[in-house]
């Protein structure tokens, strides 16, 4: 595996990360397809996610939650746009309440997951993120700019990133 | 890494308050020099507490303060909350090459499977 590549576009509030696997695209759309493949990798040791439903097919429903250190828990849903093994996954991605429904107040990320073989058994793997809205990112970028707050608060900045 | 679900959860927040134009200028007004809930809700077309419900939700956000002054409230944009919204993106960036590396661990459990 090499080092990923990424790409911000923090206009549009997009960001693509694309990333090389020794691995042919079958093996690399199983880590997808397979919900416990997925649990391996989705959520970090400390929070590992559990897949309750899989359904990877247009319209389908993903249901996963992510058990904390003190046995908290955080769910999400995925809901499926498209599906074409084992080449392109694209999907809505929510936060849901602790009864499993859709948070209508956070907002959906579409990401779209894009597998492509590459010379020999390689895989490129470009996973595309979109916030809801762009503008609200796009805005808060020219904020800082407008106000020159760039440059008095950078001395905190290292600082922030700590608590951030 | 139980950084990365915080930050998830406090980039929505931050997101939702954003997302309505009206906040936006709250915010950039506030930036500039502290005012009353009041003060603001003469620069929009809506009422007293159409506004003060948008402080609200900036305030969950942690992107600007409140404090009382008489019988005022007085809000402020809290700078270093806005700087971290800009930083969202770097937080995405950060959670999805998490994601990878442990793809790659997967992976290299495969390779040892097989040998």
């Amino acid at each position: 595996m090499t080092t990923p590549t990424v790409h911000k576009d923090t206009e549009k509030g997009t960001m693509t990360v694309i990333s090389l696997f020794d691995a042919p695209v079958e093996r690399i759309w199983r880590l997808w397809s397979d919900p416990r493949q997925l649990e391996r990798w989705w959520g970090p040791p400390t929070y590992p996610a559990t897949f309750v439903d899989h359904d990877l097919t247009p319209g389908g429903i993903v249901n996963y939650y992510m058990t904390g250190p003190e046995g908290d828990r955080s769910g999400g849903q995925w809901r499926i746009r498209t599906v074409e093994a084992p080449h392109k996954l694209e999907f809505e991605d929510a936060f849901t309440d602790d009864d499993g429904n859709v948070n209508p107040d956070l907002p959906v990320t579409v990401i779209t997951v894009t597998l492509e073989a590459g010379t020999g058994a390689e895989t490129r793997m470009s996973i595309h993120s979109a916030f809801p809205s762009p503008e609200a990112m796009e805005e808060v970028l020219d904020m800082g700019m407008e106000e020159g707050i760039l440059g008095s608060i950078s001395q905190i900045d290292d600082l922030l990133a700590e608590d951030a | 890494m139980v950084v990365e679900i915080s930050t998830e959860a406090a980039s929505d927040r931050v997101f939702h308050a954003l997302a309505d134009a009206t906040r936006r200028d709250i915010v950039r007004r506030t930036m500039r020099a502290e005012h009353s809930v009041s003060g603001l809700a003469r620069f929009y077309p809506m009422s007293f507490a159409a506004v003060q419900k948008h402080v609200s939700v900036l305030h969950a956000a942690g992107l600007v303060t409140k404090r009382r002054q008489g019988r005022q409230q007085m809000v402020v944009a809290d700078v270093r909350a806005v700087r971290r919204a800009r930083r969202l993106l770097d937080h995405l960036e950060a959670l999805w090459l998490d994601r990878i590396d442990r793809i790659g661990a997967v992976l290299a459990d495969d390779k040892g499977d097989n040998s």
